[in-house]
């Protein structure tokens, strides 16, 4: 096995954790039950890949453009749902990123079942370099280090940022929210404006997220961003630990790499059923995960509250 | 009516007519006017052929529609949670009667085949799962994480032993009806008559026997239904065997009147069946019954005006529309948040 193919691997775990450390800051810390990251994550990614297409942007100014779209895309959802209760709201965001998938493969200015390609060329020529750079230490080898370098770069701050912020009074009104809704409201606590903060931030870290995912696979797709993209980001979560950042990455570390090293089993089993094994898997750890270590594997019981 | 006048006789302030002709109308025939007027105008703007034929369309879909949101929605009031399982349900029966069909057995007696063993397979996960967690107290959120890894279990378990790709029904697709300038194919007229001969069945059932009445009490306020002597347990496994049949039967439906599925047509169209049920007013059977019909009709009738393609973004807006307007539903009764 080479060595990229686990930088790949590392990828693809980086890219769930900033997508799943906007799950944590909703499920783990305000105690909302966000499914509609992965529309966020697909607005991001797309409005990124239309400005540079479409518009003729450079991709570097294409990607904070995007994650304000996106901002913008959770409080509209958020100002209308996040008056219902939990389970409603659970609903209205999944069926939000339902709509936003449906409307790239319908919609014209979306390229339908086409999707969107060649918006990755200055990340191709900048990655080149970094390339030619790591080689001057030797480590040039490996074609999928430059991602995975940034990737990772980026999780570290978005922690970091996401870290300050818990620290921050105001993450200790996110949890108090999280603990009792009616209580931080009648400290005087605007609970509506904090849940959208939430959401805003979630819905930006999906964004980001998505312009990862969008250089990875170097072509948008509606398919990629359809809801199971948002339960495997639970069961990252679930592993990690609730109201853990750091457990994030462990978590998406230790999924990816069972969901990649089964086939290094040689179980007699076609590519397909090897695929649904997987998620047959994924679905029992969930399920067991839940009801044996419902904090997850490295969170604590203390901090579960959920309405 | 008549009890209504010997109130208003002994009360001094008789409302008028009007107003007490509104309150004691059900909901229901409300629901019933609304959907002819809308069926009237819409034959009015594109003609009685196009109009007519979308609303046959529409009464096909009603039937899995409504099948499918009733098991939703009684499962609430035993889950306390909208089930992400639940179209996964679909899937499988729909398989396990295909593998049947796959014997040599005919269609139909495979269905009721697929409907007993989805039916039991409910009432298992609700011994193995469900119940457990009934007694721990979880909070919303296991239960979803729970429902959510149950149904990557279900639908990834079918498609490892039945494969990923598209499959056909094996029926005959092609024979057709004509009702004067509408058509419909024989198959979905089989699916709209059972469909909607299993609504009536099942709304008939939920009203007038005591069991439909215990689940109907118990997916109300499970505590309420224990203190008033219902054996909560029974009924709680009769709603799951209900459900699970209601489950299989209209993805049986849904398959036959497509005439092809794969094994995520389930999860596809869970988010419509939400829509049946939060449009029905949560946790209340006769709503989801009538939802399921308003999420068909309103599917086809919208083919009518925009690309058959966003068919599925409708039911999407009805259910985010209900739920920012009107969250409790049509047939929803005021009450405190839960």
């Amino acid at each position: 096995m080479s060595a990229d193919f686990w930088l790949g691997v590392g990828v693809t775990a980086g890219v769930y954790g900033i997508f799943v450390l906007g799950l944590q800051i909703n499920v783990g810390f305000t105690g909302l039950l966000n499914l509609g990251q992965a529309g966020f994550m697909g607005i991001g990614a797309y409005a990124m890949g239309m400005l540079v297409t479409n518009a003729g942007w450079s991709i570097w100014a294409a990607m904070p453009a995007a994650v304000l779209i996106a901002v913008a895309a959770g409080l509209l959802v958020g100002l209308p749902s996040l008056r219902l209760r939990s389970d409603y709201f659970a609903i209205a965001t999944i069926a939000f990123a339902e709509i936003v998938r449906d409307t790239f493969q319908n919609a014209a200015f979306a390229g339908g079942n086409q999707g969107i390609i060649g918006y990755d060329q200055e990340w191709r020529d900048t990655a080149s370099w970094l390339l030619r750079q790591l080689a001057h230490i030797g480590l040039g080898g490996d074609t999928q280090l430059p991602l995975f370098i940034v990737v990772w770069l980026c999780f570290g701050l978005c922690l970091a940022g996401l870290k300050f912020l818990q620290a921050s009074p105001w993450g200790r009104v996110l949890r108090a929210i999280r603990e009792d809704e009616d209580a931080a409201a009648a400290l005087g606590k605007n609970v509506l404006a904090y849940k959208l903060q939430s959401l805003a931030i979630a819905a930006a870290l999906a964004a980001v997220a998505g312009f990862f995912l969008a250089l990875n696979v170097t072509y948008l797709y509606p398919s990629e961003f359809d809801p199971t993209f948002t339960f495997l980001g639970y069961a990252v979560l679930v592993l990690g630990g609730f109201a853990s950042y750091g457990g994030v990455a462990i978590g998406s570390v230790l999924l990816w790499s069972v969901m990649e090293g089964l086939r290094f089993l040689h179980l007699p089993l076609s590519t397909g059923q090897l695929g649904s094994l997987r998620f047959v898997l994924i679905g029992l750890i969930l399920i067991l995960l839940s009801m044996l270590r419902p904090q997850g594997l490295l969170g604590r019981k203390a901090e579960m509250q959920l309405r | 009516m008549r009890r209504s006048d010997s109130s208003l006789g002994r009360g001094g302030d008789a409302p008028p007519f009007a107003s007490a002709l509104w309150r004691r109308t059900p909901p229901i025939a409300w629901l019933a006017i609304a959907l002819v007027l809308i069926g009237l105008m819409l034959t009015a703007v594109v003609g009685p052929t196009a109009a007519g034929q979308a609303t046959l369309n529409g009464l096909v879909g009603a039937g899995y529609f409504a099948l499918g949101a009733v098991g939703l929605t009684l499962v609430y009031g035993v889950l306390r949670l909208v089930n992400f399982a639940h179209g996964d349900m679909l899937t499988f029966g729909t398989y396990v009667t295909l593998g049947v069909t796959a014997l040599g057995v005919p269609f139909w007696p495979s269905a009721a085949v697929g409907m007993i063993v989805t039916a039991l397979l409910a009432i298992l996960l609700d011994r193995v799962i469900w119940e457990p967690m009934r007694r721990a107290r979880t909070s919303t959120l296991q239960l979803f994480l729970v429902a959510t890894g149950l149904a990557l279990v279900l639908r990834y378990s079918v498609q490892f032993f039945a494969g990923s790709q598209v499959r056909t029904v094996g029926l005959d697709t092609t024979s057709s009806l004509n009702f004067g300038p509408w058509h419909l194919g024989t198959l979905q007229l089989d699916v709209m008559l059972v469909g909607l001969a299993t609504i009536l069945l099942t709304g008939a059932g939920l009203r007038y026997t005591r069991l439909g009445k215990e689940m109907r009490a118990v997916a109300d306020n499970i505590a309420l239904a224990e203190v008033t002597g219902i054996d909560t347990r029974r009924t709680i496994r009769a709603t799951w065997l209900v459900a699970g049949g209601l489950a299989a039967l209209a993805g049986i439906l849904y398959a036959a009147s497509i005439g092809t599925i794969n094994p995520n047509f389930g999860f596809t169209i869970l988010l419509s069946l939400f829509a049946a049920a939060v449009l029905g007013g949560i946790g209340n059977a006769y709503g989801a019954l009538a939802g399921g019909v308003v999420i068909g009709l309103s599917q086809e009738w919208s083919t009518l005006f925009f690309n058959t393609r966003w068919k599925p973004a409708i039911g999407f807006a009805i259910l985010i529309l209900t739920l920012l307007l009107m969250p409790r539903g049509i047939f929803g009764r005021k009450k405190a948040r839960l």
